[in-house]
């Protein structure tokens, strides 16, 4: 299925490289193949468009150039940093996090607890996803090495206060991590003027392509590189730079910080209108996540009865591309981590889909789902046992051990 | 992106004989929303032959696929001959199921069995399965239902019985119930108490050890399904793995390396072997 007839609506998954931001990148795959390091001009002059772009991204974030270390994804910026702080501090044994976290770092925390023995808190949220902010509080302690909060969930949008957070942590003397992977060009930042001490992105999140991310390291921050090797990124990650994926994010941090009035009202707008009339035309459907403290660009919506997959498939024979909690989709058994974790209920929590939007969505796009959702849910509760007015399903399910 | 056949397309887009059936001669229910697929399954027997049927499924694609197809093979069928369709019948109709998948071919028959035990009045507990204890917790599935399913379908690990029964796809504290279990459905030794070894290992010769064993035994096994695994760290018998190829990010990556990886450690080196993902 080419691009030109798909509605795609799953940008939190991954966003189409931006026409100018392809442009941008190009010539660095033929004629300026140089490597930035050798001492001629060949290679040097590739150089000085890295900084361009390392300023590109300093000025969406909000900080300084020497900030910014490139990567090859927000995994490995979300792992550098973590273990970076665990190295740079070996005296503390306590890692914060929530329950919430994208893999990169739920993984890793659960990894670095079975077999290097550090204790860690997953802080719990809200029906609606959110922090309690005293859970936080109680938690930090002297032993906490690091928190690592993401800024905003990939699955509901849900927003965390960092700034807050990271006023909290500062007045501690505790490193703060933020996976900000899906917050980057859809919320304003000013990163020196916050207490957040490192915080990833990724490149194909904000229409780069995949390949390539960043870690911001606040300057004078304790910092121990994960790639050890040669002197790239002034030492703080080794490795030829991917140069034309770093040219690229630049460009795409330059056309974010263009579209990062669009994010919060054309885009809102869709999203709004869309997630309002689906929730008003289906009966039994809900909205995950809280209203406002939101992702412009993200609507998760749950319709009861029903299974994830199977919505994604029908709506995917109409060229329509979401995603789902749901657990069949995965292939793990279990819906999400993330809706658990709110305590969505199961006869809803198997019926979720999220909608992501881009700049790219039209008003076209979200005309057609919003006339094709209705029947695809209705032809699958003809198909359901569970029905309105049916005795209510029993969640009898107990809470496994993760 | 699961990789459905044509039929397993076709089955769910247009399901076949979808509904309930109002004067049906019997029930058959299996499954739970918690579980994520349930399956209500109405059959119609006149003079012993299956007349007719109907489903309602709440489930993903291959679960609803799977319904339709069992209605399609069990009508105009005796009893009898219902009685002896497997899920691999079913799984056939469709052209096959993604292995993971497969619980859904497992599902149908288990409602088609709950049907004509309800018709021929023996006592079925809907919803529960009251045969046998159960050994998963998560999904609520017996001992009785793993041993059926390994001997129908030749299963030798965890993750297998995962895929069929989705017993042990949750917590994963019941892998080494299901391990026993696949022994004993074998025909193997049923699990003793792990004997000592012969002779203790020095730490040197475990590390030989287990890199020859993973090296000629797990290897060549998980690059059969696109997999690989490489050895991180041995430290006394803590085994760390990396998890390479189509493993990796697998969200069964966990019951391979529990499952299939330290299994395999175990009897082949030290029982208290525990393996790790790095």
């Amino acid at each position: 299925m080419s691009a030109q007839n798909i509605v795609y609506l799953d940008n939190n998954a991954t966003t189409r490289v931006a026409p100018e931001v392809l442009t941008a990148m190009l010539p660095f795959f033929s004629e300026r193949y140089g490597n930035p390091s050798s001492m001629h001009t060949f290679g040097g002059s590739v150089g000085r468009e890295m900084r361009e772009a390392r300023e590109s991204l300093a000025e969406l974030l909000g900080c300084g150039a020497d900030e910014i270390v490139f990567t090859s994804c927000g995994t490995e910026s979300d792992n550098t940093a973590i273990r970076s702080a665990l190295t740079a501090q070996p005296e503390k044994r306590h890692i914060i996090t929530t329950r919430v976290e994208h893999p990169a770092v739920l993984s890793l925390c659960k990894f670095l607890e079975r077999s290097q023995g550090y204790r860690v808190t997953y802080l719990g949220v809200d029906a609606e996803g959110r922090l309690d902010m005293q859970e936080l509080t109680d938690s930090l302690s002297d032993d906490t090495a690091i928190v690592s909060i993401m800024w905003a969930n990939n699955e509901t949008g849900v927003i965390f206060p960092i700034e807050q957070i990271a006023e909290l942590t500062r007045s501690r003397g505790i490193m703060l991590h933020t996976d900000a992977v899906q917050a980057v060009g859809k919320i304003p930042m000013r990163l020196s003027e916050t207490g957040v001490d490192m915080l990833s992105l990724s490149g194909h999140k904000l229409h780069a392509p995949k390949g390539v991310g960043a870690l911001y390291v606040r300057r004078k921050l304790p910092y121990r590189p994960y790639l050890i090797g040669g002197h790239q990124e002034h030492g703080k990650r080794a490795g030829t730079e991917n140069t034309t994926g770093i040219i690229a994010l630049g460009a795409a941090a330059k056309a974010a910080q263009a579209h990062l009035p669009g994010e919060n009202t054309t885009v809102r707008a869709l999203r709004d209108r869309l997630e309002n009339a689906l929730l008003a035309s289906v009966t039994d459907s809900r909205l995950n996540g809280h209203a406002i403290e939101r992702l412009p660009n993200t609507s998760n919506i749950s319709f009861k009865y029903i299974e994830g997959e199977a919505i994604l498939l029908l709506l995917d024979q109409l060229g329509i591309a979401a995603s789902s909690g749901s657990a069949c989709t995965s292939g793990s058994l279990e819906p999400s981590h993330v809706l658990r974790a709110m305590g969505v209920p199961f006869t809803y929590a198997h019926g979720s889909i999220r909608f992501s939007l881009s700049r790219y969505t039209t008003d076209a796009d979200v005309d057609y789902v919003i006339k094709n959702v209705p029947q695809i849910i209705e032809t699958l509760r003809t198909i359901s046992p569970y029905k309105q007015g049916t005795l209510e399903p029993l969640d009898p399910k107990r809470e496994c051990g993760s | 992106m699961w990789e459905y056949t044509d039929i397993v397309k076709e089955h769910f887009l247009h399901p076949k004989n979808v509904g309930e059936m109002k004067d049906a001669s019997c029930v058959g229910e299996v499954g739970s929303i918690a579980c994520g697929d349930a399956l209500k399954l109405f059959l119609k027997i006149e003079d012993g032959i299956i007349k007719d049927a109907s489903f309602q499924t709440f489930g993903c694609a291959s679960a609803i696929a799977s319904s339709s197809a069992l209605t399609e093979l069990v009508k105009g069928k005796t009893v009898d001959e219902a009685l002896k369709i497997t899920n691999k019948d079913i799984a056939g109709a469709l052209g096959g199921l993604p292995k993971e998948k497969m619980h859904c071919s497992v599902m149908g028959q288990e409602a088609l069995e709950a049907a004509i035990k309800s018709w021929r009045g023996e006592a079925v507990s809907s919803q529960e399965h009251s045969e046998g204890e159960i050994v998963c917790e998560c999904f609520g599935v017996t001992d009785e239902q793993i041993l059926h399913a390994v001997r129908e379908n030749d299963l030798k690990t965890v993750e297998d019985v995962t895929y069929y029964t989705k017993a042990g796809g949750g917590c994963a504290k019941c892998h080494e119930k299901i391990e026993a279990l696949i022994a004993q459905a074998r025909g193997e030794a049923v699990a003793a108490p792990a004997p000592e070894p012969a002779k203790r290992l020095t730490n040197l010769q475990r590390m030989r050890l287990i890199e020859e064993v993973l090296e000629k035994e797990i290897r060549p096994r998980l690059q059969l399904d696109g997999g690989d695994i490489e050895l991180a760290d041995i430290e006394g018998l803590v085994v760390s793995v990396n998890l390479r190829g189509r493993c990796t990010g697998c969200p069964a990556s966990q019951s391979t390396v529990q499952g299939t990886v330290q299994a395999i450690l175990r009897e082949k080196v030290d029982p208290e072997i525990q393996v790790r993902e790095a």
